[in-house]
């Protein structure tokens, strides 16, 4: 069975789930995102790249509004946000995110952090909820820490948790805020498996990290940042070979230098 | 063999302990237990023994015999509370309904304090600047004398108002605090799982800051039960118009004085000791 998601096969585009269109936003006086376009389709992976303080956090956290943008427009899953959006929080259903501080909630255990979306937000039965939540706990190899509180858990469970928290709510989009920045080295590998299994699932996901190795295995576009501009978007296999701009050569050369 | 192999080392470190023992200097006998306790006793019987000799160089006469009946009474109708198990009751009760409406209101004005409502922000400011700035005793004025006459309130409620009104205050700065300490990550974790203000501050927010807000919120309640005795000057029923009444029919001053001081001690020890039960219950690993 091919997928209509898999790159080449172009018979069947599927629908844009996200679609920006000229936005900006303004931190103060400054310019955080500047005539950002990008386009999302239903299923597709996108990496994004770029120096620190590029505006790559500030552009998918405009995506679930934790951030508002300024000018332009962003329209996710058929509704535009903006101030007058009243069904704001139907969209962040919709949209799960894995933080880099894994934001785990510490008062509750593994198991109440991945049923408390789902028995308060989706209103769905806590016996149920409690199905689902082991379900994708077993999705991420951790089923048997669902009684633990997050402190106990290493960072690399910790984010799987929080991986799992977002899967509980059944979002169709998943962003991901630098997920394994704050991991110790050998702990990367365990979240990044996760995240490729879930793209393998066809998941549509907007990653932003510094991870090479698992933006050629998973994405289908790849988009590099400066200054709050989008200064390259290609193919993977064209933005790792062929890179237009000096300065996404030179950034590409820094980090796939070791 | 293993005995003497054992026992070098164990006399080598008794010499090397025994030349690193420090001298016993001032700083070290103020840090000792046994030494503490003495100072301790010597220190409070200095005290109470000024107290006896000033007493008695004034031709105090004490009476000590007569306090108990105060405390209770057993009589041909049977047992009775005295006057100051009573009073203390109407201390607590009068302490804890306003407690209540203290945090009510404490809560309603962080929460305003925090509203984007730039009405709502300039009323909770309002409030804070203007009890805060005010002695308990002529805001308790305003609301027996003043209020009390507009609004109908009886000396009771007035006194419960103006309690809960001036607590409301440290309240709402306490759990302002409390929020704050619980950090951003928090908030929008439970915001990108698609929960409301409410939800967040219910569910995740307000869990979290319980255990920042207990040790200010317990030393509250102290505060309340302290600040509670000057309803007395109102005349309400509470522990210290009890000893008021007393010494206005007694004359034993002293003796009454240093009683009502040692229940509110007791009372407000115990609910400190009970206080910090309750806060290693509410300690969340993060």
């Amino acid at each position: 069975m091919t997928s209509v998601t898999e790159r080449g096969t172009k018979a069947q585009v599927p629908p844009d789930i996200i679609t920006m269109r000229g936005v900006a936003k303004y931190f103060g006086d400054f310019r955080a995102l500047d005539g950002i376009d990008l386009s999302v389709r239903v299923g597709e992976r996108v990496v994004i790249c770029g120096p620190s303080g590029s505006g790559k956090s500030t552009l998918i956290r405009c995506i679930n509004r934790l951030e508002e943008h300024d000018e332009g427009r962003i329209v996710v899953d058929g509704v535009e946000l903006g101030p007058e959006t009243r069904n704001i929080r139907a969209v962040r259903q919709e949209v799960g995110m894995v933080f880099q501080q894994f934001n785990l909630f510490p008062h509750l255990t593994v198991l109440e952090n991945l049923t408390i979306g789902p028995i308060r937000v989706r209103k769905i039965p806590k016996a149920e909820a409690i199905a689902r939540a082991r379900t994708y706990l077993d999705r991420v190899h951790i089923p048997e820490q669902a009684d633990k509180f997050p402190a106990q858990l290493s960072g690399g469970q910790q984010q799987r948790v929080a991986i799992a928290r977002s899967l509980c709510m059944e979002s169709r989009i998943l962003l991901f805020d630098e997920p394994t920045s704050a991991l110790d080295p050998e702990m990367i590998n365990e979240v990044l498996d996760v995240m490729v299994e879930l793209a393998d699932s066809g998941m549509t996901m907007v990653c932003v990290t510094h991870e090479m190795g698992f933006a050629r295995k998973v994405a289908d576009t790849m988009v590099f940042m400066e200054d709050g501009r989008i200064l390259e978007m290609a193919p993977p296999d064209r933005f790792f070979s062929a890179p237009e701009s000096a300065r996404c050569r030179a950034f590409l050369s820094q980090i796939l230098e070791h | 063999m293993t005995r003497s192999s054992a026992a070098a080392p164990a006399m080598l470190m008794a010499a090397r302990y025994r030349r690193v023992r420090p001298r016993l200097t001032f700083a070290r006998l103020q840090g000792m237990r046994s030494v503490a306790a003495v100072q301790y006793a010597v220190l409070m019987g200095i005290l109470i023994y000024a107290a006896v000799h000033g007493a008695q160089s004034m031709g105090y006469n004490w009476q000590w015999y007569r306090v108990p009946r105060y405390f209770y009474n057993v009589t041909d109708a049977g047992f009775e509370w005295g006057p100051i198990p009573k009073g203390l009751l109407g201390t607590l009760a009068i302490s804890s309904v306003s407690f209540a409406l203290a945090m009510v209101l404490g809560f309603a004005v962080a929460a305003l304090r925090q509203s984007r409502l730039i009405v709502g922000h300039a009323v909770a400011v309002g409030f804070l600047e203007l009890v805060r700035n005010l002695p308990l005793l002529v805001l308790l004025y305003l609301f027996y004398y003043v209020l009390g006459p507009i609004f109908g309130l009886d000396r009771v409620t007035a006194s419960i108002a103006c309690l809960g009104v001036f607590h409301a205050a440290t309240i709402s700065e306490i759990v302002r605090a409390g929020v704050a300490s619980v950090e951003r990550g928090q908030w929008e974790a439970a915001t990108s799982i698609g929960m409301s203000r409410v939800q967040s501050f219910r569910y995740i927010v307000l869990p979290q800051s319980v255990r920042f807000m207990l040790p200010p919120m317990t030393g509250e309640v102290v505060n309340m039960i302290k600040s509670s005795a000057i309803v007395s000057v109102i005349a309400v029923g509470e522990l210290t118009t009890a000893g008021r009444t007393i010494i206005s029919d007694t004359y034993l001053s002293f003796e009454i004085w240093f009683t009502i001081a040692g229940v509110y001690l007791a009372t407000t020890l115990l609910i400190s000791i009970a206080a910090s039960r309750l806060e290693t219950r509410y300690a969340v690993q993060t």
